[in-house]
């Protein structure tokens, strides 16, 4: 068996993991909301891209007018909803974030929008290099994810390392009542909590929709339920957590398939090892009580 | 015309939810525990008993009874991840439950596959078989009735003081010397049970049964229900299962945005109305009633949401 172009399959894969679930992780460490709705955000994301990409022909432009949308998205969501329930009992939040998901995905399924077609995304590796060694091979459409998966992820922690801004946010993740007692302003830490996470899954979307060279109105069900297991198994709340979860869930996935085939499909795989996951560390792998 | 095939299907389908919607506020009204997965209660249901038909020749008088035990077995061994896992990890917990069962039900030979299972038979009592028509009908609501019967009776007994208990405070519960687990797991195990009757009745109307029928968005509708109508009283998952499975057949605009709704449902009551149109404290409700509480000593009312 190749390990090195399984491995380096597995790595593309986490990249999109990373992306979709970076997102989610966030809102939770901030406003412990287990945010559903973040796949619908994953998906307007790849459809914004699509529409840009095949007006102007532009993968950059169209990558960039994407993460722009789901991010100002994923901020009115913010506002229109979570907003009002941070006090309220946590069920009243997970309850709204599950209609939301459940309208957003039947309205994007509708004829208007997306329609329940699969629409091609030929953008074929903006132009990336192939990579080959006599190892592995990676295709330009890989090296892309890689790449901007990289820059963007790179972006995300310098902005929350090195910026005020970011450190009000890991304030607010520590103790969000105590970091506003100390004179942070929560409002513009979530707002930009709920932006960079939305952006992420946008770019996550479009990047998969390159990939798979499909978007479609229930792309995202999948990958979110996908990036639940990775924030659990990372330990809610942390971005560390999740790119080792996103590598350790991708490259089980790979080497699963490829050595094992399967009986059951791979989601139901996942599944049972979620729950059997929660049952002997209900916070997570690498999560605290 | 109000006795003809399609007032009577959409008649026993209503009674159905109804019962649906009545077993999982059980366990999420009751109880506090929110669960995502109990579509796949009413799957285990209907395959079960569509197995004993099917494969094992069982009449209906078998199979309705064997699912329920069935399903209520299956719900407290399921129920048992609730014991470490809480809140939106138990939901995550759920969801994935639903998934695994849709996918045994899809990829196991024996389940039959995606092709589902076909032709179970009608029940028949003393030679007549009845499937469609009134005695169904009956037979559904009683079923109901029943399940409404069983929760008032639960909210009575010292069982229903503890799921209350559990739902306000776990900790506080635990410390005045509620076995939490014991409580949890009963309520998975009474509320999978009468979900479990609900699919054999189900299984037995229409003749078959499918994989796809039991996914994650049918638990998403069931939860709705409870929740719009109001989240831990009688009167809400009855109204609310009304409501939700009658209006889209009256609207044809309901019936295309079936989800849309739903989902626009969920978010306006959270946002406006968390305890459901009928739920205690709610607008609706606080507003029938005030002629009967006039006079009466206002008496502190304990939140309905964990």
């Amino acid at each position: 068996m190749p390990v090195l172009q399984n491995l380096s399959n597995a790595v593309v894969l986490a990249s999109t993991y990373v992306l979709m679930a970076a997102g989610l992780t966030m809102v939770y460490g901030v406003l412990k909301v287990l945010h559903i709705a973040h796949a619908a955000v994953y998906t307007v994301g790849a459809f914004t891209g699509l529409l840009v990409f095949s007006w102007l022909g532009n993968f950059w432009l169209a990558l960039a007018v994407a993460v722009l949308v789901s991010g100002v998205v994923g901020v009115l969501i913010y506002r229109a909803t979570y907003f009002y329930m941070l006090d309220a009992p946590r069920t009243v939040p997970l309850i709204a974030s599950i209609g939301l998901f459940v309208m957003l995905t039947d309205l994007l399924q509708k004829g208007f929008l997306m329609g329940p077609y699969q629409m091609a995304f030929p953008a074929d590796g903006a132009g990336m290099p192939r990579i080959e060694t006599g190892l592995f091979a990676l295709t330009p459409t890989q090296v892309l994810i890689v790449v901007v998966t990289g820059a963007l992820m790179a972006g995300v922690y310098v902005l929350l390392t090195r910026t005020r801004i970011g450190l009000g946010w890991q304030a607010a993740a520590m103790d969000r009542e105590m970091a506003g007692a100390v004179g942070i302003n929560l409002n513009r830490v979530v707002a930009l909590n709920f932006f960079l996470g939305s952006a992420l899954a946008g770019a996550a979307g479009v990047l998969v929709g390159v990939y798979n060279n499909s978007v479609f109105a229930t792309m995202g069900d999948l990958p979110s339920y996908k990036a639940f297991i990775i924030i659990v198994l990372g330990g809610m709340g942390s971005l560390p957590g999740v790119i080792v979860a996103s590598l350790l869930l991708a490259i089980i996935e790979n080497f699963l398939v490829a050595s094992v085939g399967y009986v059951l499909p791979r989601d139901a795989i996942a599944f049972l090892v979620l729950i059997f996951m929660l049952m002997f560390r209900p916070h997570g792998l690498l999560g605290q009580e | 015309m109000f006795l003809s095939g399609y007032f009577i299907s959409i008649a026993v389908f209503v009674g159905i939810w109804v019962t649906l919607a009545l077993s999982l506020n059980i366990l999420t009204g009751y109880a506090g525990q929110v669960s995502l997965g109990h579509a796949a209660f009413f799957g285990i249901g209907a395959y079960a008993s569509a197995i004993l038909a099917v494969r094992y020749g069982m009449p209906f008088w078998v199979d309705f009874p064997g699912a329920v035990l069935i399903t209520g077995l299956v719900g407290t061994v399921l129920g048992l991840p609730s014991l470490r896992v809480r809140h939106d990890f138990l939901v995550l917990a759920t969801i994935g439950i639903n998934f695994v069962v849709v996918a045994i039900f899809k990829y196991v030979n024996f389940f039959g596959g995606a092709m589902g299972l076909v032709n179970i038979p009608a029940p028949s009592l003393f030679g007549a078989t009845f499937r469609g028509g009134l005695p169904y009908l009956a037979m559904v609501w009683v079923y109901a009735a029943f399940t409404l019967l069983t929760s008032w009776y639960l909210s009575k007994t010292w069982a229903g003081l503890a799921f209350n208990a559990i739902r306000i405070d776990e900790e506080a519960a635990e410390s005045v010397g509620i076995s939490v687990p014991r409580f949890k797991i009963y309520a998975f195990g009474i509320s999978a049970a009468l979900a479990g009757g609900a699919g054999s009745l189900y299984g037995h109307f229409i003749g078959s049964v499918f994989p796809d029928t039991f996914v994650f968005v049918e638990s998403i509708g069931i939860l709705s229900m409870v929740i719009f109508g109001g989240v831990g009283t009688l009167r809400g998952p009855v109204i609310g299962a009304a409501i939700l499975r009658v209006a889209p057949e009256m609207l044809r605009f309901v019936q295309d945005y079936r989800f849309t709704i739903y989902g626009a449902l969920l978010v306006l009551m959270m946002l406006f109305q968390p305890m459901g149109i009928l739920g205690n404290g709610s607008w609706l409700w606080e507003t029938l009633t005030r002629r009967f509480r006039r006079g009466k000593l206002a008496v502190g009312r304990e939140e309905a949401l964990p």
